[in-house]
């Protein structure tokens, strides 16, 4: 019987990136909420981002096998919707990550969704100006809006505040 | 939770589920046709994140029934459907699609502000999942409802047309299912009488500003949602297909 502890695997998860976005793990993605270890039984829960994302298979199954990698047989993969995933929850490293992957990161708006989602307001990841206009609030995948930058004069992407 | 409550509970899963999944399917029929490139992928994106709202009814009718989502959605047949006859309508042209978009949205986020409370507690945690998605939606069609109405001659023409044909449609989503009421005294979901003049006192002066006439006709075309038009059935025909060559078929 093998026993490793939670510390081992919230260390072991932080090597499983978002499918959609490699750069950033799914740790610090917020998307992995609990570890929990009894015994030899291992319980990971998780929570998707948007809920018609269809990376959300991948992202349990890449879980899993990051866990049995550790020589845990015995996993158990838990999907919750509560409390729901929100981009607040994206660490301040993990924002950064994104920004130097091209992707503005989302305003944080402690609850208050709909006066961010209102907002309109994204920073351009490549030049930081805040000249910036939505051109579509939905975009390549799910969680990304495109915004286009007077300063840069090109388009670029954020992620989606939820 | 007793037996009487738990079958129309399952029952106003199934229509939830139902609703979303046809809608969606509507709405996919526009990618590789929106008017232009930014559209084709706004509605992409609505499209699947009513599937995915879809699929977590679905979820949530599975715990009580052991029903597999997959086989709900590929194999009955359109009479085992209980959406309302408002989303199974052919997509019509762009006018006609935003505007059946708005008036479900304005429904659906009023719906989840009141079911997100509600004391069925897997239903509303999901609500309140979903309900941050869907400012989203509301957001992108309530701006292009503005658009039309208030465009040219013509696109306030097609809007209007299309009012005056969904409007009695849409009337359907605040008919209770049979025995709902159970479910509303039990604060499990909310009241739809309360819910439809909540959505009318909304939509009515949005769409008045938007330089439309709010049709007289207020009479659901059917009550009962196992009522469909044949459009469904051709729907079916071709959301179906594929599953349907092959059952065994591992994807």
């Amino acid at each position: 019987m093998k026993t490793v502890t939670p510390t081992q695997i919230w260390q072991a998860l932080e090597s499983v990136k978002d499918p959609e976005i490699p750069v950033v793990s799914m740790v610090e993605m917020g998307i992995v909420r609990e570890v929990m270890v009894d015994g030899d039984a291992v319980r990971v829960t998780m929570t998707p981002t948007f809920s018609g994302c269809p990376a959300l298979d991948v992202m349990r199954r890449e879980i899993e096998t990051a866990v049995r990698q550790l020589g845990i047989t015995n996993v158990t993969i838990e999907t919750v919707l509560y409390p729901p995933w929100s981009t607040d929850w994206i660490t301040d490293e993990a924002r950064e990550k994104l920004r130097h992957f091209g992707l503005a990161p989302p305003q944080k708006h402690g609850g208050d969704l709909i006066s961010v989602a209102f907002l309109d307001v994204a920073e351009c990841p490549r030049c930081g100006s805040k000249n910036t206009t939505i051109k579509n609030s939905f975009g390549p995948t799910l969680c990304r809006m495109i915004y286009y930058c007077h300063d840069c004069r090109d388009a670029f992407e954020q992620f989606k505040p939820l | 939770m007793n037996q009487a409550i738990q079958q129309i509970l399952t029952q106003k899963l199934l229509a939830l589920a139902d609703d979303e999944l046809i809608l969606a399917h509507r709405n996919s029929e526009w990618i590789g046709h929106a008017p232009i490139l930014e559209e084709d992928i706004a509605l992409a994106n609505i499209a699947q994140d009513e599937l995915g709202h879809a699929n977590i009814w679905y979820e949530l009718h599975q715990a009580l029934t052991d029903d597999d989502p997959d086989e709900l959605a590929f194999f009955r047949e359109a009479a085992q459907f209980r959406n309302v006859q408002l989303v199974e309508l052919p997509r019509g042209d762009w006018a006609f699609t935003m505007l059946r978009q708005y008036l479900f949205d304005a429904y659906e986020l009023l719906l989840l502000d009141l079911l997100q409370h509600g004391r069925y507690q897997p239903l509303a945690q999901a609500c309140a999942k979903v309900r941050n998605e869907e400012i989203y939606h509301l957001r992108h069609t309530s701006s292009w409802i503005k658009r039309l109405g208030l465009g040219t001659e013509e696109s306030n023409r097609r809007t209007q047309a299309a009012l005056d044909e969904l409007w009695p449609f849409a009337q359907q989503l605040f008919v209770p299912l049979p025995g709902e009421s159970i479910l509303v005294d039990e604060k499990i979901v909310p009241n739809l009488g309360r819910l439809h003049e909540s959505w009318l006192e909304r939509v009515r002066p949005f769409l008045t500003a938007a330089n439309l006439i709010i049709p007289t006709n207020q009479t659901p075309p059917t009550k009962n949602r196992s009522d469909h038009t044949n459009h469904l059935t051709t729907l079916l025909g071709d959301m179906q297909k594929v599953a349907r060559l092959n059952r065994e078929a591992v994807w």
